[in-house]
């Protein structure tokens, strides 16, 4: 899979079971909310950043993470310290610095196949509940077959608006987008059907095939 | 579920990313962006229906969750549910729900005003429902201070609700989805 978060290294974050890291980070977020005092936080940080250091990720990529949310950040920090104390600020700003970066350790170690795997996995109960996994799984490769398609076609919408003088107009992006996209699914579909995918119950019986255009 | 539905599925999830390429606008004084990309959500929801809408839309953040950095500005992984607007993208699946229910029951009259008020109520209330109390919990400030701090968002979204309503009733005039599938 050539697009995702995942940075190849060689590291025992690497080798690890995508399973026990997120049992980790699920750990490690409910730990996080038990902790009251911000000093006890900052050896929190310290250890995510040892683990940074091991699996080898670039630093740069924690700051590219972290960017986004630091107007937030400070605005969180301001609010406390003038209602209530700077501790508390010092406190939920940690936290979020602590959470983010942890799950993005796990996502940059993890290699997106494995994770939607493990993803799959853990549905598995819901069988029970109607969930069909043979559906789920189509529904997840369709999906990831179709986005860089569909950043194409956004792309090329864009490129005709833009001889119109329209390229700035999101409804003339999206209707057309939209229109061709859900004409692409009657295709697709039909070449499924054609093709004997039945993960599906007996109620969608084969339709006779349309002329095709 | 027919193998349409999951088709329709899977290719609203892929178009929900596909908006995201659009550069977020950054509102001053506020510093929150605003993306197209919760106007995917907010079209799921019309152009879909309820269940198909918000399975569209789960699907697409259990790929987010997973590591595809399909966000807009390229970001992704559980990080994102983590943060301090972890609580909107929890809410999403449940907007696009919400709105494609208001949407299904008034479908034979849908016109601008209709949608436009299906996807105030679904995208706005719903969604903020989920995620100021998110802030609230995870920053610990009052709940009165994380919705006055979330009405930044709302003209954004005012504006966006329309945008979808204009989107909506234009596709179900070009392709009706939710039509083919009661007469199904």
């Amino acid at each position: 899979m050539s697009f995702g978060l995942y940075i190849e290294r060689q590291s025992p974050l690497h080798r690890l079971a995508p399973s026990v890291k997120l049992a980790a980070l699920l750990a490690a977020g409910i730990g996080v909310f038990l902790v009251r005092d911000p000093l006890w936080l900052l050896p929190v940080l310290g250890m995510v950043g040892a683990l940074w250091a091991v699996a080898q990720i670039p630093m740069r990529q924690a700051w590219r993470q972290l960017r986004p949310l630091a107007v937030l950040m400070l605005l969180f920090l301001l609010v406390h310290g003038w209602l209530t104390s700077w501790t508390l600020g010092f406190l939920v700003v940690l936290r979020f610095a602590i959470l983010v970066l942890a799950a993005f350790l796990v996502t940059t170690t993890t290699r997106l196949s494995e994770m939607i795997e493990t993803l799959e996995r853990a549905m598995a109960p819901l069988t029970r509940f109607g969930v069909n996994p043979a559906k789920v799984s189509l529904a997840l490769s369709l999906a990831l077959r179709f986005i860089p398609l569909l950043y194409d076609r956004v792309r090329e919408i864009r490129e005709a608006q833009r001889a119109r003088g329209r390229e700035r107009s999101i409804v003339s992006i999206a209707v057309p987008l939209l229109v061709r996209t859900l004409r692409m699914a009657n295709d697709l579909t039909e070449a499924l059907e054609a093709r004997g995918f039945d993960g599906t119950v007996t109620a969608d019986a084969p339709k006779p095939p349309k002329p095709r255009r | 579920m027919s193998t349409r539905d999951i088709v329709h599925i899977a290719l609203f999830a892929a178009i929900v990313a596909a908006l995201g390429v659009f550069p977020p606008i950054i509102l001053p004084l506020v510093g929150v962006p605003i993306t197209a990309q919760s106007l995917g959500v907010m079209l799921a929801g019309s152009v879909l229906g309820a269940r198909r809408g918000g399975l569209a839309v789960l699907l697409f953040l259990a790929l987010v969750a997973a590591g595809a950095p399909l966000l807009a500005g390229g970001r992704g992984g559980f990080g994102v549910f983590l943060g301090p607007s972890g609580g909107f993208l929890i809410g999403w699946p449940v907007a696009a729900f919400a709105i494609g229910w208001l949407v299904e029951r008034t479908w034979q009259r849908l016109d601008l005003g209709r949608a436009f008020l299906a996807n105030v109520l679904g995208g706005i209330l719903v969604m903020y429902a989920f995620g100021v109390p998110w802030i609230a919990v995870a920053a610990e400030i009052p709940l009165a201070t994380a919705f006055t701090g979330a009405l930044g968002f709302v003209p954004g979204d005012l504006v966006k609700a329309g945008i979808a309503a204009v989107v909506a009733v234009t596709v179900k005039r070009a392709y009706p989805i939710i039509e083919a599938k009661t007469s199904a």
